[in-house]
């Protein structure tokens, strides 16, 4: 369960631009995460309850926003959908795609009191 | 990591007495705000945001939020009460692991990050090497186990220091705990530093320990399609091993070929070596690898 790791992460991350922006209180949390990373979001989900709990984000939503896969397969020399990290361009079925979206964990921003 | 100071966790052993012994790491969680705050969302706009909970609709939904008047809208709410943060969830543990780039350097260190499933052979595969690097490189190690000092114990038998990190329910080791166990193993320069992640063929993937490579140890009992099943690890290493090559003969199914194969297409600049920390096969090469992998290392530092 590294995603307890990276709820740590997303909640330091957090605080910090919380003390920095003088807020009282964390409401609402967007993070980008890539339908291709090692990220479960439901694990994360799961996670940040219990991690934000006793801090000034104790009790905010954490909102996910899922990042499609995308690639440049270069034999067909154009943009494609890619629904694994390392799969196959879905229209020539090569392997030469390289990931172009898809592997974003990034805290994007806040809404606070 | 710890979410109140920022430390880990984990227990660093630097010997068994020092394990029972020790303090764990107790942070008091006072809460000194009161927790009759209300929940109610006073905003009225509240769906018109992306609801993302049915993960089998999250593809449709892209939702731009950098269209307001200060690159910020959310709509129904004043971009006063808007914090952009653009940083990567990774971000502190890379931070870490850049100090710990640094204090390698300093030292001439020359660090591989052991990642593999569990029971696939690396303290077994790291006691042949120690022997073998005898008189060539000092050694030092760091095992990262959940619990027990066990493998730490199997090293110092087999001749280099060790330091075991117990990460308790922790299924990695973070860049943080290596840098607080490096400064406590304080190597002689020029050491080969053999960090043993905790087993396991995800988790690992994701976190830059400092080290120069990661090296994947996959034994031929584990199925030749690991590397597809799991390919953020085969992705993330510079070298793989394939160990207990001396129970091929006993496996109809394996297939080394198509093994590597299934590496390759993950990683096509994955180096490949194949070992058996049983018989010793394959021990020299790795052991040359690592002589030459260290020396361009600290020739490019030198450059640099």
């Amino acid at each position: 369960m590294h995603e307890l790791s990276l709820t740590e992460s997303i909640v330091e991350i957090a605080l910090e631009e919380a003390r920095r922006n003088d807020a009282r209180r964390v409401r609402r949390i967007f993070v980008d995460v890539g339908a291709l990373s090692h990220v479960e979001p439901e694990a994360l989900e799961f996670c940040f309850a219990a991690v934000a709990a006793g801090t000034a984000a104790e009790g905010a939503e954490l909102k996910i926003e899922r990042v499609a896969g995308a690639g440049w397969c270069l034999d067909c020399d154009k943009k494609v959908a890619l629904s694994d990290r390392y799969g196959p361009c879905p229209e020539c079925g090569g392997y030469r795609v390289r990931m172009t979206a898809g592997d974003e964990l990034k805290v994007r921003l806040m809404e606070v009191d | 990591m710890c979410s109140v100071c920022g430390c880990g966790q984990a227990e660093i052993v630097a010997d068994k007495d020092k394990r029972e012994g020790g303090a764990p790491h107790v942070h008091a969680h006072d809460h000194a705000h009161d927790h009759d705050h209300d929940h109610d969302h006073v905003h009225a706009h509240d769906h018109d945001h992306p609801h993302d909970h049915d993960r089998h609709h999250r593809d449709d939904r892209t939702v731009d939020y950098g269209a307001g008047v200060a690159g910020v809208h959310v709509p129904g709410v004043s971009e006063e009460r808007i914090v952009r943060i653009e940083r990567d969830i990774l971000s502190k543990n890379d931070a870490y692991a850049r100090d710990n780039r640094r204090a390698f350097a300093a030292n001439q260190a020359f660090a591989l990050n052991f990642v593999s499933s569990p029971g696939s052979g690396k303290t077994s595969l790291l006691a042949h090497v120690i022997a073998a690097l005898k008189g060539k490189m000092p050694v030092a190690v760091i095992e990262g186990d959940q619990q027990t000092s066990n493998d730490a114990e199997r090293i110092r038998a087999a001749g280099a220091p060790a330091i075991q990190i117990n990460t308790g329910k922790g299924c990695h080791l973070d860049a943080h705990m290596v840098g607080h166990a490096f400064a406590e193993l304080d190597p002689p320069p020029g050491a080969a530093l053999f960090i043993e992640n905790v087993g396991n063929l995800v988790c690992p993937a994701a976190f830059d320990l400092g080290e120069a490579h990661k090296v994947v140890v996959l034994s031929v009992t584990e199925g030749e399609d690991k590397p597809l099943k799991y390919p953020d690890m085969f992705a993330a290493a510079d070298l793989l091993l394939l160990n207990k090559a001396d129970l091929l003969p006993h496996l109809d199914d394996f297939n080394v070929g198509r093994c590597l194969a299934n590496a390759l297409r993950v990683n096509p600049r994955l180096q490949t070596l194949i070992v058996s920390a049983k018989t010793g096969e394959g021990v020299d090469a790795f052991v040359a690898w690592i002589e030459a992998s260290a020396a361009r290392r600290a020739a490019d530092l030198a450059r640099a």
